[in-house]
């Protein structure tokens, strides 16, 4: 176990050094931009040139990753071309925002997905009905619309929560969840359809097996074949979609934030990269790596839990 | 009687799971011949190697060691196009009759498909998909028809109408009756010794089930673990086994015949 | 069967989709919704950037804006319809560039070799870990805001799931025997990829494509929507952002552009969904796992009950695609008696395991029992409730399967269900219970109780796992059980001890055994009586004795007829050559 998990994180880091290496070399191309919004508009190129050789942008590329590489490994993310504030400090303190309405928004799918999908393909009938028709209003209307008219009816118009902005969890619990509670619902929508729709399937075709008819004919309570049987075998493949969907929410956080003007990872994100921040830009890359790896793994550990198969091939 | 296939300590390994993964070896040196005209059975139990043998004589699997030979030519590591020559004289008849057959394609797209890829003209190859269809006693139309229109027995006579197809000198014929009814089975049997009579076609013919194997072959192997345990006429190794292993296995296969069974289950029960 | 089923779906997929009326709505609203794009042009005469500072927020049809003007004093409908174009162009990059390079890799991937696939298992699992969006903005630098560039990205980023698919169904059809016999015959790969392998991928990727479009509609919309890119192309997530800032003054100004945004995404969701209903049937339907009480048989005559199991006149029906209902038992009457064997022999599709699912309560939910009834013991089994049938399956009627794999939870330990079970049957403490396990697992002749006892299904082998699942049959002590060719899937050597297994254990407990099997070695072998059943009935019932040697029914003369003589042994010599036949025949 401890040698799998070995394993898993030294994978983990090689691709977060080979992920930030190809955002590296693609940002090069566009160092020149860099240089001039630096200077701002009307640098003539020998200013531009002055001012690259002045941030060390010249050097030869592999040259300038293996410097940022080291600096990274010593917990140094450089700090911000245009304000001069250290990276690190700046992503830290916006991660919790954006965390904070991804993992609720995680959570909050998988319960409502596994209550819905289950009762879906178990009950059929009405549940069913129910079931289908919130996984395909879910993937028909576009997150972006229903975030708006959300903020529109519940914000401006009935004035349940706040419209934008963010109180941290510290600060107040309650006004925490009440501002990120319209962020997360909107987030959640596409989620709940996709993963419904997995379970529902999943367990249908566990339903069918062989093995069920068998715990029937022992007597074995239906609730109980459901829930410790059908369900573990179904979960597995759903696991793997709730870690694709987190890929997803992590997106979808990015629109979200800027609707509700959340101080989160985001906004950060987005004016890093419209003045072209670098080491912004290389800083939200290797923590975006960092957190797919650990979310990866969790769900690893998750499945293998479930599965005794997946643990013996380890 | 002229050596059709000849199989010389014949060793397969299966790449082991995983990155690391020791392989497997699946047979351990097995060989045996097939003459002209003849039926070898290999019975063999599950995991006991005996498909592998056929893949291996069809080249879809590599062996790790050994030679197969076809009419005295190395055909171990035949490459794609001497493979693609050897279709001519080595076919299959699968055991699963649903999933061998291409569901979208008509019976005679199917027939005809190996026959233009050997360069058959279209006329041709219809004429001799009509012929096929009566050997194998099918009816004419259908060739226009698909194969879920079909029963189990009459799809794998499709099947070895396909393999008779280029009229080969050897048919590797893996399991063709488990799939099938008992009343369908004895059917086919007929049908494929009745082909062999009438072609000459050689068969290597594996199968779990002894019945079937002394219904069919001239000579039978045993093979167990990955090993043949014996080989000789149909008649002695299926009625006076020497190795234990195949007496094991002649007392185990219940006979439809109470009394003989009762008699057959004690001497087992006394092994 | 089941890939008949299929088959049958496949033919008439276009036909369906032309009836279809969310695939013809939807299709329909997509072609005018490109066909306004197009015709952009023709249609307004105002440019999608032409400013004029007289039409800020003019009202509808002002200053010849027929949908009005926006904050600066642009053409709306303009602007709306040339957002359309961008879309388009974006979803057919997006869409083109993952289906490129997905079916291309999942192709070479899933027929070629283990090493071409695992360097492109790597790969697109590394494409796979980038949060897209996340990467979509901070490569913003390199792509300078053009919104082909970013789409190109978001092509490479959605390729993995094109490729995961057709990989998957590439080694779905490797597998099929029907493959092999193309290689065996000689066709080379490229036209075993074309004519085997594509036509089986082809459906799915056309679903996949609906979606893919979707999807890059989306993430373009809503990169515009954050301002990422140019300012110049209209696009619906520049107007909705607009709208947005805008939304007391001019509502309307949202509402337009999401409004068509919304009909092309849903137009392309509800698309997909329709092409996979045509292209691989309806979706699954639930299945509710409890026993359909809707039959209760009349009560009893009061005939003496001397039987243990008594079926009478049984019926049970199917319902066809065309809604009406098809007998597959019909009329079944059969009985077993307290401490005896019977044998219940047929052809496949007799109806023998449906009579036998009937008695157990486990028939489909979609099975319809139309006539008949069933009493164990004297007691009626038909029309009881899920919780009444549960109290007498398990104690007083039992199961062994076909399948010993299948039949077992695999993620659970052999261990786990067996407890589980003997607690539903006895209530008793789980230490009681485990012993009892134990005990039962070394009574069905398991060398290593404890071991079994922790080991996962995959663990075991298909013979050590039948023994656990009579073990669990057996463990409430019934008086009756139901044995569905409970041999059929283990080797020769291994059906011999589990038969003399069941044998044992029947004489010990002195339980009565249903046995369904098609095999007459079987059931000379362990069967005191012998019911055969065809086409839904019983046509002869007897003792094994008499039945093997007087059959009385042409059908049972017929069976055992064809049933290979034990005593038939290939006397001809080896056919004489092929090359002489063909001589003769010239």
């Amino acid at each position: 176990m401890t040698v799998y998990l070995l394993r898993r994180l030294t994978a983990g880091l090689a691709l977060a050094v080979l992920v930030t290496m190809i955002t590296f070399l693609l940002l090069s191309t566009s160092f020149d931009d860099v240089a001039g919004s630096v200077l701002g508009n009307g640098a003539a190129p020998h200013q531009i040139a002055a001012q690259k050789a002045q941030m060390g942008l010249d050097r030869p590329v592999a040259v300038q990753y293996a410097d940022w590489l080291a600096h990274a490994v010593r917990g140094d993310l450089g700090a911000s071309y245009f304000t001069s504030e250290p990276v690190r400090s700046a992503i830290t303190a916006r991660l919790g925002v954006t965390l904070s309405i991804v993992v609720v928004a995680l959570l909050a799918t998988s319960v409502i997905s596994v209550a819905l999908g289950v009762a879906a393909a178990a009950r059929g009938g009405a549940v069913d009905r129910f079931a289908q028709g919130a996984a395909m209003i879910g993937y028909v209307v576009p997150s972006l619309l229903v975030a708006i008219a959300l903020v529109y009816v519940f914000a401006i118009k009935m004035h349940v929560f706040p419209a934008t902005g963010y109180t941290d969890f510290s600060e107040s619990p309650s006004r925490w969840a009440g501002s990120i509670a319209i962020p997360v619902v909107a987030l959640m929508m596409g989620g709940v359809a996709g993963l419904t729709s997995q379970i529902r399937g999943a367990m249908i075709g566990e339903l069918r097996k062989d093995y069920v008819r068998t715990l029937r004919t022992r007597g074995i309570p239906t609730h109980s074949i459901v829930l410790r049987h059908a369900l573990r075998n179904a979960a597995g493949p759903a696991l793997t979609v709730l870690s694709l969907e987190f890929l997803q929410m992590l997106g979808g956080a990015l629109i979200i934030e800027q609707i509700f003007a959340l101080p989160g990872f985001g906004q950060y994100a987005f004016n890093a990269s419209l003045q072209g921040d670098v080491p912004i830009i290389m800083g939200i890359s290797l923590f975006g790596v960092l957190l797919v790896v650990a979310v990866n793994l969790v769900v690893d550990l998750l499945g293998g839990w479930l599965n005794p198969k997946a643990r013996m091939v380890r | 009687m002229s050596t059709v296939l000849e199989v010389g300590d014949l060793r397969v390994a299966y790449p082991g799971r995983g990155f690391r993964g020791r392989p497997h070896e699946v047979l351990h040196g097995v060989s045996l011949t097939v003459g002209q005209g003849e039926t070898l059975g290999v019975v063999g139990e599950s995991g006991s190697g005996k498909t592998t043998i056929g893949r291996s004589v069809l080249g879809l699997v590599a062996p790790s060691g050994g030679t197969v030979r076809f009419q005295g030519h190395d055909i171990t590591r035949a490459g794609r196009k001497e493979r693609r020559a050897l279709a001519r004289d080595i076919q299959v008849v699968f055991q699963d009759p649903y999933s061998s057959l291409n569901p979208g394609l008509t019976i005679g797209d199917i027939l005809s498909e190996p026959l233009i890829v050997q360069g058959t003209a279209a006329g041709e190859a219809r004429h001799r998909v009509a012929e096929l269809l009566d050997q194998v006693g099918l009816p004419k139309n259908a060739s226009q028809r698909l194969p879920r229109e079909f029963s189990g027995g009459q799809r794998q006579r499709v099947a070895i109408a396909r393999a008779l197809a280029p009229a080969p000198r050897l048919i590797v014929c893996d399991e063709p009756v488990s799939a099938l009814d008992l009343t369908t089975q004895a059917r086919v049997l007929d049908l494929l010794v009745d082909i062999q009579r009438r072609t000459g076609v050689a068969y290597l013919f594996i199968s779990h089930d002894l019945t079937v194997i002394r219904h069919v072959s001239h000579r039978v192997s045993v093979i167990h673990q990955g090993n043949i345990v014996e080989t000789g006429p149909a008649g002695e190794v299926t009625t006076t086994p020497e190795h234990p292993y195949t007496q094991r296995l002649l007392l185990a296969a219940p006979v439809p015949d109470p009394t003989e069974q009762r008699r057959r289950r004690e001497a087992r029960q006394r092994l | 069967m089941t890939t008949a089923r299929t088959d049958a779906r496949r033919r008439p997929a276009l036909r369906r989709l032309l009836t279809d009326p969310q695939a013809m709505v939807s299709a329909s609203l997509l072609t005018v919704v490109v066909l306004l794009g197009l015709l952009a042009p023709a249609l307004t005469d105002h440019g999608a950037n032409q400013a004029n500072l007289d039409a800020v927020n003019v009202g509808i049809g002002d200053h010849g804006y027929l949908l009005g003007g926006d904050k600066s004093g642009r053409d709306i409908l303009a602007r709306l319809l040339y957002s359309i174009n961008t879309s388009v162009v974006s979803a057919l990059i997006g869409a083109s560039i993952a289906l490129a390079i997905g079916i291309t890799s999942g192709l070479i991937g899933g027929y070629f070799g283990r090493r071409v696939s695992g360097a492109a298992e790597w790969l697109f699992s590394l494409i796979m870990t980038f949060p897209g969006l996340l990467l979509l903005i901070i490569l913003m630098p390199v792509t300078k805001g053009d919104y082909r560039a970013t789409m190109v990205v978001f092509g490479v980023l959605l390729s993995p799931g094109i490729y995961r698919l057709v990989r998957n169904l590439v080694l779905g059809v490797k597998n099929e025997l029907y493959v092999d016999a193309a290689r065996v015959s000689g066709l080379p790969d490229r036209r075993i990829l074309r004519r085997h392998v594509l036509t089986v991928v082809r459906g799915p990727v056309i679903i996949a494509t609906a979606f893919l479009a979707g999807s890059s509609i989306a993430v373009q919309s809503g990169l515009a929507f954050l301002g990422l890119g140019s300012s110049t192309v209209p696009s619906f997530g520049a107007m909705i952002s607009e709208g947005f800032t805008n939304l007391y003054e001019e509502p309307l100004q949202f509402l337009w552009p999401s409004l068509v945004l919304g009909i092309i995404t849903a137009s392309l969701v509800l698309l997909g969904n329709a092409l996979r209903d045509a292209l691989e049937g309806g979706r699954p339907q639930p299945v509710r796992i409890v026993t359909t009480t809707g039959y209760r048989p009349p009560a009893a005559e009061g005939d003496a009950v001397t039987k243990l199991l008594t079926v009478n006149d049984l019926a049970i029906a199917y319902p066809t695609p065309t809604g009406e209902l098809k007998e597959v038992v019909s009329g079944v009457t059969l009985s077993v008696a307290a401490g005896e064997t019977l044998g219940l022999v047929g052809e496949s599709g007799s109806g023998k395991t449906q009579t036998a699912f009937a008695a157990l309560g486990v028939l489909p939910a979609e099975a319809v029992v139309i006539r008949g009834s069933i009493r164990l013991d004297g007691r009626e089994l038909l029309g009881l409730s899920e919780r009444e049938l549960r109290a007498v399956r398990g104690t007083s009627i039992a199961y062994v399967p076909q399948e010993p794999m299948s039949n077992l939870d695999p993620s659970c330990t052999v261990g786990a269900q067996l407890v589980e079970g003997v607690r539903a049957a006895m209530p008793m403490s789980r230490g009681e219970a485990r012993k009892r396990v134990l005990a039962l697992l070394a009574r069905c002749g398991i060398p290593d109780p404890e071991r079994t006892f922790r080991s996962y299904p995959h663990q075991i082998s298909g013979g050590m796992a039948q023994r656990v699942l009579i073990a669990g049959a057996v463990a409430g002590r019934p008086l009756l059980l139901i044995a569905d060719e409970p041999t059929t899937a283990l080797d020769v050597t291994v059906q011999a001890e589990v038969l003399d297994l069941l044998r044992d254990l029947q004489k010990d407990l002195n339980m009565a055994v249903l046995l369904v099997t098609h095999n007459f070695g079987v059931v000379a072998d362990i069967c005191g009586r012998v019911a055969v059943m065809r086409e839904g009935t019983v046509v002869e019932t007897g003792t094994t004795e008499e039945l093997f040697a007087v059959p009385k029914h042409p059908y049972t003369r017929g069976l055992l007829n064809s049933v290979l003589d034990e005593t038939t042994l290939r006397t001809d010599p080896p056919a004489a050559s092929a090359d002489a036949l063909e001589t003769e025949k010239r």
